[in-house]
């Protein structure tokens, strides 16, 4: 009988349209991304072509290539793999921050709860691309930096969230009954409550890495990205100078951009559609 | 006789900005200190100070050879004087710096925000009004795509179309140089630059906007009241404009509140993108010549204006629902 | 003299996505000026769905009037349009619900939106308009109409929100009042300053008022007739005092039965009518009650009763409805033991 909910779910979310289309779509971007060192040998930010070749009018840049002579098609599957490697990490970094201080903080109450509220407050003030921008600038353009970066500021949600489920769940007769059976506080956080807050939680992760796309793109667009790979952002940024003749090379990663952001979103959508039921509006 | 509801909001927020500012300084703090080099590269730019009697002042004034404790306070203490340090690459104080900038990233943020909410609010409208039709399709599939477009691609875009291909909108700055004419011609001068900017802030809150309005319209709707309205023979139009309407934005508010300080972050990357000239454009130069004092200043007095505009917003809320009782 | 409202054959159908249900199946009734109808039954048997298509106001999808008139000094109101029922509703016929509090905008000032309802039907001017207005609270019985007239709903009683509500109700000179369960939600004695407030407009206006209740001690205090409801069907109308003393019908009887009375005996258990409302979409073939009927017989089963009239002014729709006076004498025997 337990599996039963978990087939449900799935089957649920399958015929939501909209999740199968953002599944399809970043499933290609994945595959593209896995690819990209196979398909796209070596360093693709290496010039290899004429410059500024508009998409279509060679065979081997079916993209064009950009101002110095780079493949943008190469670029753009290595940015692939930057833009999803940055998201899920960070995405998770801020999961893990986020469950830890909503935890405890809806566990414990009291002023454990008060400190823990007042953190998320200054760190949901400090308006966040600033921030991100402000630590990247401090410890220096890296993947790594970008990561810890974007993980500071998106945890706050979660930690809201966690702290929500946590307040809700504690009072629970089943937690009482661990309690009683003498639990400790740190198994009865990890082993009992937490899987049951968990869905939610999922849902707002993976809204999460979409932000952290966008979030990533922002900083390699303003320069301040990683200069040894191939970034979405990048390319935009790097193109700038030439939207009066070559706009494609700002077009082109931009739209990957939207359409991964969208395929993430969309099945945030069927996540919480399946994981949280409510009353539909429709 | 007890206290006014919007004195007591004001007075539990001051007590509230206090230490969330403290908390902003010190945070700050910690970050010149994980910077690479010492406190003092940072707060003169990686050695542009050259001028050993400066150095020697700003020895003394943050406190550099006293221990980390005693820096903070006295790093505090020159944030609460608004010293926020001294800018070689705009040659003047951080904090003159950044207010000289402030305007036009408030007018910026303001249309952005005024155009959100005007379209968001609209689209939400329609959609709940319409819902199941082919316009709540369309205000749907819109709000998702823009959802999770960037908003500095958004203003390329926009850029080349409109400013490049059709050349009906100037491609950025604020002001045309050279342009005189009397206060009204320089309004419409304004006017004209600030529209693409305004947009490409604008759409992305515009799309949250309208999800959360058409949420909460089919929810306003099924409540008691609205059945009294009808009851009371008023027609379609005033049921749903004047009694949904007015429930219905309160999320919308709330959510206006909660999202001031990204719109201001925003507001930071379109303005490089157009090179409107407020406190993104210094962002971007502080970064790119790593004008550390210019950072750490944008991220402390940004954090300020998010507390002022989410006092307003508060007041707002305050005005628009009697039920609440700050308490 | 033609009643001031006039019900014939209302047919109400549910388009639900398991099927169409009948929801209230060709009811009739009238109210005269001047009169109250008590509109009786257990909460699903199409009474609350009744009251609002008279408004006009079913909530569509799911539920439509699929058939039959209701005339309003002999006007129709289901064939007429939109725009010219909008103008019908207070300005003739005017509608009170149960959760008084809960029907008011909270975000506006009970002034404000009693005034409103003046300005859409009268030619008043705003000044004009909040002058009525504050007569009308008057008249309602609000202390210090002035200094309530600003105040916001979720600070007035429950007991004061219905009055505003009445007062809305009121403010154009209607024929017809429908109050659905008016004190359901407040407290007793609220409930009976209420009713009392009710039964003296209505002997000062002359309005006709339908209704609309599960609580037979309440029917007892303001109304003259009373029909009664189940599953979407009428099954007995008579007067007050008629009713009370003789019901005809089995479920009428059931439904007095369960309703504890002044004087009785606290220890004695109330009787319950066995049992539950079939649902709309499994009615039986026959008549509805049957499966819970104490009387029931094979023709009961078979075949639907329709409303015969047992009496001058007595409608049943029972074929166990003749039998009943020796019934009637004999289960007064057994309540009062």
């Amino acid at each position: 009988m337990a599996m039963q909910p978990r087939f449900e779910m799935m089957r649920r979310f399958l015929r939501n349209r909209g999740a199968m289309m953002g599944s399809l779509i970043l499933g290609a971007v994945v595959v593209i991304a896995l690819l990209a060192p196979v398909v796209y040998p070596g360093d693709p930010l290496r010039i290899v072509g004429p410059a500024e070749l508009w998409p279509f009018q060679d065979a081997r840049f079916p993209f064009g290539t950009d101002a110095l002579g780079r493949d943008i098609a190469a670029m753009l599957a290595h940015g692939a793999r930057t833009t999803l490697l940055i998201g899920i990490l960070a995405s998770a970094a801020s999961t893990v921050i986020g469950i830890t201080v909503g935890a405890v903080a809806g566990y414990y109450g009291g002023w454990v709860d008060e400190a823990a509220m007042r953190g998320t407050e200054l760190f949901q003030t400090i308006p966040n691309l600033i921030f991100i921008l402000t630590i990247v600038v401090i410890l220096g353009p890296s993947i790594a930096h970008i990561i810890v970066a974007i993980g500071v500021v998106s945890w706050t949600s979660i930690a809201r969230l966690t702290r929500a489920e946590f307040l809700t769940l504690r009072n629970r007769d089943f937690v009482q009954a661990c309690r009683a059976m003498g639990l400790g506080d740190g198994a009865i956080i990890v082993g009992e409550i937490l899987p049951n807050a968990l869905p939610p939680v999922i849902v707002l992760s993976s809204l999460i890495i979409a932000g952290a796309v966008l979030f990533e793109s922002a900083v390699s667009f303003l320069g301040l990205g990683d200069p040894n790979v191939a970034s979405w952002g990048k390319l935009i940024g790097d193109g700038r100078e030439l939207i009066r003749t070559s706009w494609y090379v700002c077009t082109i990663p931009g739209l990957a951009i939207v359409v991964t952001v969208l395929s993430l979103n969309l099945i945030g959508d069927g996540l919480n559609d399946v994981l949280n039921p409510r009353l539909r509006d429709r | 006789m007890p206290e006014r509801p919007v004195l007591r909001l004001l007075r539990r927020r001051l007590l509230q900005l206090i230490p969330l500012l403290i908390g902003v300084v010190v945070v700050n703090f910690c970050l010149i200190h994980a910077a690479p080099g010492s406190f003092l590269d940072v707060m003169t730019s990686d050695n542009q100070v050259t001028d050993p009697a400066l150095i020697a002042r700003l020895r003394t004034t943050y406190g550099l050879d006293d221990p980390l404790w005693l820096q903070l306070l006295k790093y505090i203490a020159a944030v609460a004087h608004l010293d926020l340090g001294f800018s070689y690459r705009q040659n003047m104080p951080v904090f003159d710096a950044i207010l000289a900038h402030l305007p036009a990233t408030l007018i910026l943020m303001l249309s952005g925000l005024g155009l959100a909410v005007l379209v968001g609010v609209t689209a939400g409208i329609i959609a709940a009004v319409k819902i199941n039709t082919i316009w709540d399709s369309i205000v749907s599939v819109l709000a998702v795509v823009f959802f999770a477009t960037p908003s500095f691609w958004l203003g390329i875009m926009l850029t080349v179309l409109f400013a490049v291909k059709l050349r009906w909108l100037p491609v950025g700055d604020m002001t045309t140089l050279g342009a005189d004419g009397g206060t009204f011609a320089q309004l419409l001068d304004v006017l004209r630059h600030l529209v693409l900017p305004a947009l490409s802030l604008g759409l992305f809150y515009a799309a949250i906007y309208a999800r959360v309005m058409r949420t909460s319209m089919l929810e306003v709707f099924r409540l008691d009241f609205v059945r009294t309205a009808r009851a009371k023979g008023l027609s379609a139009v005033r049921v749903t404009l004047f009694h949904v309407l007015r429930n219905a934005l309160l999320p919308v508010v709330t959510m206006l509140g909660l999202q001031m300080g990204t719109v201001l972050a925003g507001s930071v990357v379109i303005e490089t993108v157009f090179a409107w000239p407020g406190i993104g454009t210094l962002l971007f130069d502080a970064v790119s010549t790593r004008d550390y004092p210019m950072v750490l200043g944008i991220m402390v007095l940004g954090s300020l204006m998010v507390v002022a505009a989410n006092l307003a917003i508060d007041l707002c809320y305050l005005w628009l629902d009697p039920r609440i009782e700050v308490g | 003299m033609a009643p001031a409202l006039d019900v014939r054959a209302l047919q109400i159908s549910l388009f639900t996505r398991v099927g169409v249900l009948p929801a209230v199946d060709r009811v009739s009734f009238t109210v005269g000026a001047g009169e109250t109808l008590a509109l009786v039954g257990e909460s699903g048997c199409g009474k609350s769905l009744t009251a609002l298509a008279l408004m006009r106001l079913l909530p569509d999808p799911p539920a439509r009037i699929v058939g039959g008139e209701v005339r309003l000094d002999g006007e129709d109101l289901v064939r007429l349009d939109e725009r010219t029922m909008q103008g019908m509703r207070t300005k003739r016929i005017s509608m009170i619900f149960q959760d008084p509090a809960g029907s008011l905008n909270p975000v506006v000032s009970v002034g404000r939106q009693l005034v409103e309802v003046i300005e859409a039907h009268t030619d008043l001017g705003r000044r004009a308009a909040i002058d009525r207005a504050l007569e009308l609270l008057d008249l309602v019985r609000i202390a210090d109409p002035r200094s309530r007239f600003g105040e916001f709903p979720h600070r007035l009683s429950g007991g004061m929100c219905q009055r505003v509500m009445i007062a809305m109700a009121i403010a154009c000179g209607q024929r017809v009042l429908i109050a659905d369960e008016p004190t359901t939600a407040l407290d007793v004695t609220v409930q009976a300053q209420v009713l009392a407030l009710l039964q003296r407009l209505q002997g000062e206006i002359g309005m006709a008022m339908l209704f609309i209740t599960h609580d037979l001690g309440v029917v007892a205090q303001v109304a003259q007739r009373v029909a009664v409801m189940y599953a979407g069907r009428k099954v007995e109308e008579a007067t007050v005092d008629a009713l009370f003393a003789a019901p005809l019908h089995p479920y009428t009887r059931g439904l007095l039965a369960a309703t504890p009375k002044a004087g009785e005996d606290r220890a004695a258990r109330l009787t319950e009518i066995p049992g539950m409302v079939p649902p709309l979409g499994n009615l039986p073939t026959g008549c509805a009650f049957a499966p819970r009927c104490p009387v029931a017989g094979q023709r009961c089963w078979a075949e639907r009763p329709a409303l015969t009239e047992a009496a001058p002014g007595r409608l049943v729709a029972c074929f166990a409805a003749d039998a009943v006076p020796d019934r009637i004498a004999s289960d007064a025997a057994v309540v009062g033991s």
